[in-house]
Formats: C-alpha cells, structure tokens, sequence
C-alpha cells in the first residue's frame, strides 16, 4: 500500500529533477519526498476515523471518572486517558488544576499528564508506518509505564505538600467534598455532529503538525543521506552506557512534539544507533522540555518541579540502558 | 455594558478568541468590556479545564475553543 508514495518519490526525484539515486542529494531527497507525502496523507485519513471514534471523549469526563477511582487502578486509568484523551499542552495547567480540585490525587493527574506528551495518535501512526507495530506497542508500553510509576513515586513520597498553597487547598477541598453526583452525562452525538468534529480536529491538528514533519523528516534525510553510513554504528552502537545519559542530555534543550522527533528516530535507528538510546534521546526531547516546566510553576513549588525533572530524566535513562541489554533478547 | 472574560493561558486561541469577541460586539454595537484572564487560580474557580473560555457577567458560556461568530452574536443579543 505505501508503494505508492516510493514511486511518487522516484518520478519527482529521478524522473522530474533528474537526480541519481547514487549521489546523496537524490538519495536524501528521495527519501525526504517519500515519507513526507506518506506521513500527510496518513495523518489526514486517520486522525479523521480517530476523532470520528473519540468525538465524545474530553477532559471533563475523564475527570468525572477517574474521580473517586481506587490509586491503584487510577494510575493505569490515568495513563490510558493520557494517551487516547485529545488537549492541548496550552491546557495542561487547567486540567492539572480542574483534576486536583476534583479531588484526584497528584500522581494520578501526573500519570495523565506525564503519558499524554509521548502518546497521542499522530506518535502512534508515525511509529506503525515507519517503525513497524512491534517497536510501536514497545514504545506506547514503556511510555505508559514512565507516566505510571511517576505517579505513583510522587503520590508515595507525597507530592501534594509542594503544591503551590492555593492549589493544595483545592485539592483538600475536592477529596473532603467528594464527586457524587457530579458525573457528567456521556454526551449522545449524532453522525453529523461526530462529523463536523473530526473535520475541525483534523484541520486543527494537521494545521498544528505538518512543519515538525517537514522538520523531522528533514532532519532524518540529514542523516540519512550526509552522517557517513557506518558511523554512528561504530561509535555508539554497542550502546555504550554512556550514551544513554547523554542522549537524555542532549533531549532537555531540544523541543519537539511526538510528530518531530519520530521521523529522526526512524534514521538513528536504521543508522545503527541502539533502541535504548534512541527511546531514551527522543523521550527526553518530548516530554523535558523546560518552557512547559516553567508553567508547572504557577502550580508547583520549586522543590517538587525538581523532583519531577530529576524523576524523568532517571526514567528516560533507565529505559535506554534496560533496552539496550534486553535489545539482542527481542 | 456587558463584562466579558477570556479564560485561557494566554495562548493563540485565547487572544484570537478576545479578538473575536471584541469585534462581533463592534459589529453589532453592543457596548463590551473584554478583559483576558489568565491567573490559573481564577480559572480553577470557574471550574474550567479546556480553554480558551468564555465568562459574560459572571456566567460562563462557553469552554474549549474558539466560539463561532453565531454563537458570539447568541451572547450579546
């Protein structure tokens, strides 16, 4: 079915601009123009058919039911909404502050919070169509585990004493109050209604995502058709433990969404840079990302920001240096 | 004279959303004041977690996207 987008490719660059398929140019070209086009007309079919599924599905409600939901399960709960439920990173304090007034505990609110930047279903389709569905289902698990140890680590060494005050009051206020009776009514939508929703949200999130596809898969054809082949192989393809912590590194001053940075995580690993170390680079790109961090602030006092940076950053890294030994078992 | 707040963080929509607003009530003449609100706080206390948002006179009328021209003229009629 993708062949199509390899001979859309060959026409452009061999036939129409006559490039060889032997020189880098064409070769980086080539590949720049075939993944492109497959990526935009992937993202447009299937973020349509997603949000025509999911048209129902808002923060709202996944407050009203994660509210009042036993720790354990809310951890997993929470995580699972964070990767299928549709916001906005410009929302993230008012969910954080609507989740905590409700009276849901820290850690299950950061689960959510934590899982929604690494999965979404525009990271899901990148994975499937350049990675393959086993590395796909590899990256929603170990994304989904970060969000819910994170929870349930900032619950255990209670997280909510370094609450700013206001946001701490909230929250004593919303577990003493509790939800009964405040569970919204699933909204019944008609087809037209479902419809004119996933037209918007498709303009909307392709309008948000079709430059960090130019640049991600510019940068990957970067590296795909200038970093000399065998190099990064040779440097860092035993997966140095080293490598790990400076990917994480190198991902903190670097921002990208999910869309971004997957096309580069396709051309470091068919370069030969190790699976660890690529997860632990492009997660660390995604999710630490110190603009976002600097609005947790409005919320949270210094001490546990600190905390939370330092807890992401030993995940992102734990999980590079535990894939790179598993990586010769799978 | 209506009072209207824009709930939001500040971000594209919310500005976008004030500058509608603003100009669908010049349009029709109705006499508005639009302020922004983006103190988290205020913005829990009106329960709100999607913006951009919409408040007229303390009532809220509208969260998570930018309202529609119609919607708009619906408010201030």
């Amino acid at each position: 079915m993708f062949e199509l987008f390899t001979r859309l490719a060959d026409w452009l660059v061999y036939d129409l601009l006559s490039l060889s398929p032997e020189t880098k140019l064409g070769d980086a070209l080539h590949f720049f123009v075939e993944d492109v086009s497959k990526i935009y007309v992937l993202l447009v079919v299937m973020i349509y058919l997603i949000a025509l599924a999911r048209a129902s599905l808002n923060v709202e409600r996944v407050r009203d039911y994660l509210a009042g939901r036993r720790r354990g399960i809310g951890y997993l709960l929470g995580s699972g909404f964070g990767a299928i439920t549709p916001f906005c990173s410009c929302s993230s304090i008012p969910v954080f502050l609507g989740f905590t007034s409700a009276g849901i505990p820290v850690g299950i609110t950061m689960a959510f919070l934590l899982t929604s930047p690494l999965i979404n279903e525009v990271a899901v389709l990148l994975l499937m169509s350049l990675l393959g569905w086993k590395f796909t289902l590899l990256y929603v698990a170990v994304g989904m585990l970060v969000g819910i140890l994170g929870g349930l680590l900032l619950d255990r060494i209670h997280a909510e004493r370094w609450l700013q005050s206001f946001a701490r009051k909230a929250l004593e206020r919303g577990q003493q109050v509790g939800t009964i009776g405040r569970v919204s009514q699933p909204a019944t939508l008609s087809l037209t209604e479902r419809h004119r929703f996933a037209k918007g949200e498709t303009g909307e999130i392709f309008g948000r995502v079709w430059k960090w596809v130019i640049i991600g898969v510019g940068l990957g054809a970067a590296l795909h058709g200038f970093v000399p082949d065998g190099w990064i192989q040779t440097h860092l393809g035993d997966g140095q433990w080293w490598s790990v912590p400076a990917a994480v590194g190198l991902g903190i001053p670097l921002y990208s969404n999910a869309t971004g940075v997957i096309p580069v995580m396709e051309s470091l690993i068919v370069n030969g840079l190790p699976v660890g170390t690529t997860l632990a680079f492009c997660m660390s790109t995604v999710a630490a990302s110190f603009p976002e961090f600097i609005l947790l602030k409005q919320v949270m006092q210094w001490r546990l920001l600190a905390t939370l940076f330092v807890l992401l950053l030993t995940a992102f890294t734990l999980v590079g240096w535990i894939f790179n030994l598993l990586t010769p078992f799978i | 004279m209506k009072q209207i707040k824009v709930l939001g963080s500040g971000c594209s929509k919310c500005i976008k959303t004030a500058e509608i607003i603003a100009k669908v009530a010049a349009d029709s003449g109705v006499e508005v004041a639009v302020i922004k609100e983006t103190d988290p706080e205020a913005i829990m206390n009106y329960g709100v977690m999607s913006t951009p948002a919409v408040v007229i006179d303390e009532q809220l009328v509208h969260a998570g996207s930018i309202p529609t021209q119609d919607a708009i003229r619906g408010w201030l009629a």
